[in-house]
């Protein structure tokens, strides 16, 4: 799986703020209830797993099914606790992980 | 008491069946049926005349405020220094001369029951169909930031006018090197590849007078009309220019400063010298008080008649209509308006309309010598307009300079044809 992923997070935050994540990643999420041109079925091709951890920690997951839209968009706030890397990774029906890092700074 | 109004009058007499037959009902008061039509555009001001070619004794209201009216179609040209704003604007003079009564005032209301459109200043004039023709309202509630102030600082520039001009004006005042950012809308809006032109010429202007500057389009969709044709020509003339980025790359703006003329986006902020905030769209104000837009903001029609599908005897056509797939053009207004025409004239005949076809096409101009198109034929199918599979098209994807150069001048003669055959 090599789909973009877009993620904001703040670069700098104050110790115990309450701070948004958002993340996108491009994808079709093929639900494969689809009939193809040649009436055959689309086989099912989603973003089925999306975690994300905060200095190693995990702070949200969620597990995506068929039924959420291409290009799948995720956003909620979390507590900025220390300096350090937040990480996401989107998994898909292929088994394979995509990831992409944003690297913050509390004070 | 209340008395009786016209329209149960006609009613009891259409029901005995035999309104030729008893000659013209005195009773009524009225010597003629009236056709009016709200709006002036490229829509109303078609319909409005192909009503009376189709019929001179029938009578014929235009309800429009503005004595001049200024074209959107090549507008973006005067955006980019390349044609002057007179060149888009038309009186109604012509209209008149057909016999049409035009009556500059805004529309405020309709009484469906007496069929009544109710003027700002007061007067009522009686119908026996309607024909609403209001074009697009801005929708400024959908960008939070945007207002109806904002604009100065931030021109949508999408009703041709003083908003084209200002425009034009920011990017001349724009120092070389500098960012203009344009925010296209979800689908449906008015001229879907008018963004893409307005960039196209707009980089055509920066490369000759402004080479350093560059021109972001922040994009609420993932895919536009005519999009490879305008990418394949963006990356010949335009190499670097243009940056596109679609809804999946993060372009959805969200919310907009126009103190610092940054639109925001889920991912980021993109601080321009220039920004065209073209918002998202629904139909002209009158059609939401006349009670023929639904929950969405547009007019759902019947795609026989054009007869509102919310409310009998009232016709909704051009920008404002949905229902299918045909694209708010002015090409498409102009023939909406002609079918309209006709089904009102059957209507009031007690004829049954007959099935159209209706064809749309729109030029688009990625140089002044750069033109490409897109065709389409659409037909009623289960209730909505449904394009005829196989018919129209668009420009090759490749094809020689002589190609673009012919549609140029096919775009020039098309915009004279229609504004000659709607105005002149």
């Amino acid at each position: 799986m090599t789909a973009r992923a877009l993620i904001n997070a703040p670069k700098t935050a104050r110790k115990g703020d309450i701070i948004e994540i958002r993340a996108m990643i491009a994808h079709k999420m093929e639900t494969g209830y689809r009939q193809g041109p040649n009436g055959q079925m689309i086989p099912r091709d989603i973003i089925n797993r999306f975690v994300c951890t905060y200095g190693g920690a995990e702070i949200f997951s969620a597990d995506l099914f068929p039924a959420v839209s291409a290009n799948p968009f995720i956003a909620f706030s979390t507590v900025a606790t220390e300096s350090g890397t937040i990480t996401f990774a989107w998994t898909g029906d292929d088994g394979q992980t995509q990831t992409a890092t944003a690297e913050i700074a509390v004070n | 008491m209340r008395q009786p109004s016209r329209r149960t009058v006609l009613q009891g007499v259409a029901a005995s069946g035999a309104v030729a037959a008893l000659g013209a009902p005195p009773a009524i008061g009225q010597a003629q049926s009236r056709v009016v039509v709200i709006g002036g555009g490229f829509a109303g001001a078609s319909c409005a005349r192909a009503l009376k070619q189709e019929d001179h004794n029938l009578a014929v209201t235009l309800v429009e405020p503005q004595t001049l009216y200024t074209a959107c179609p090549f507008s973006n040209e005067v955006i980019a220094g390349l044609r002057e704003i007179e060149a888009q604007q038309f009186t109604y003079d012509g209209v008149r001369r057909d016999g049409i009564e035009v009556v500059h005032q805004a529309a405020t209301g309709v009484d469906h029951a007496a069929r009544r459109v109710r003027l700002a200043d007061g007067a009522e004039i009686e119908y026996a169909r309607l024909v609403v023709a209001p074009g697009v309202d801005l929708r400024f509630d959908a960008i939070p930031g945007y207002s109806e102030t904002a604009v100065e600082a931030m021109p949508h520039a999408w009703k041709a006018g003083g908003q084209t001009v200002l425009l034009r004006r920011q990017l001349a005042e724009m120092a070389d090197g500098g960012t203009v950012v344009i925010s296209s809308p979800p689908n449906p809006f008015r001229c879907p590849p008018g963004p893409y032109e307005r960039a196209s010429l707009i980089a055509h202007y920066l490369k000759l007078s402004k080479p350093k500057s560059k021109l972001i389009i922040l994009d609420a969709k993932d895919q536009f009309s005519k999009q490879r044709l305008f990418q394949a020509a963006w990356q010949e003339l335009y190499p670097g220019l243009i940056e596109w980025v679609s809804l999946s790359m993060g372009g959805r703006v969200t919310e907009v400063d126009p103190s610092t003329k940054t639109l925001i986006t889920e991912f980021g902020n993109h601080e321009a010298d220039v920004a065209n905030v073209i918002p998202p769209q629904r139909a002209g104000a009158i059609a939401a008080m006349a009670g023929v837009a639904d929950q969405t903001g547009w007019c759902p029609i019947d795609p026989v008649t054009f007869e509102s599908k919310l409310q009998p005897g009232i016709h909704v056509i051009g920008d404002a209509a949905i229902g299918g797939a045909m694209p708010k053009s002015a090409f498409t207004a102009n023939a909406q308006a002609k079918v309209c025409a006709a089904a009102v004239i059957s209507l009031l005949r007690d004829r049954k309309p007959a099935e159209p076809k209706l064809i749309n096409t729109c030029y688009s101009l990625v140089a002044p010598d750069y033109g490409i198109s897109i065709a389409g034929v659409y037909r009623p199918k289960d209730g909505l307009l449904a394009e005829v599979e196989g018919a129209g098209g668009t420009s090759p994807l490749s094809a020689p300079a002589s190609v673009r150069a012919a549609e140029a001048v096919y775009a020039d003669s098309w915009f004279r044809t229609i504004t000659g055959e709607v105005f002149a």
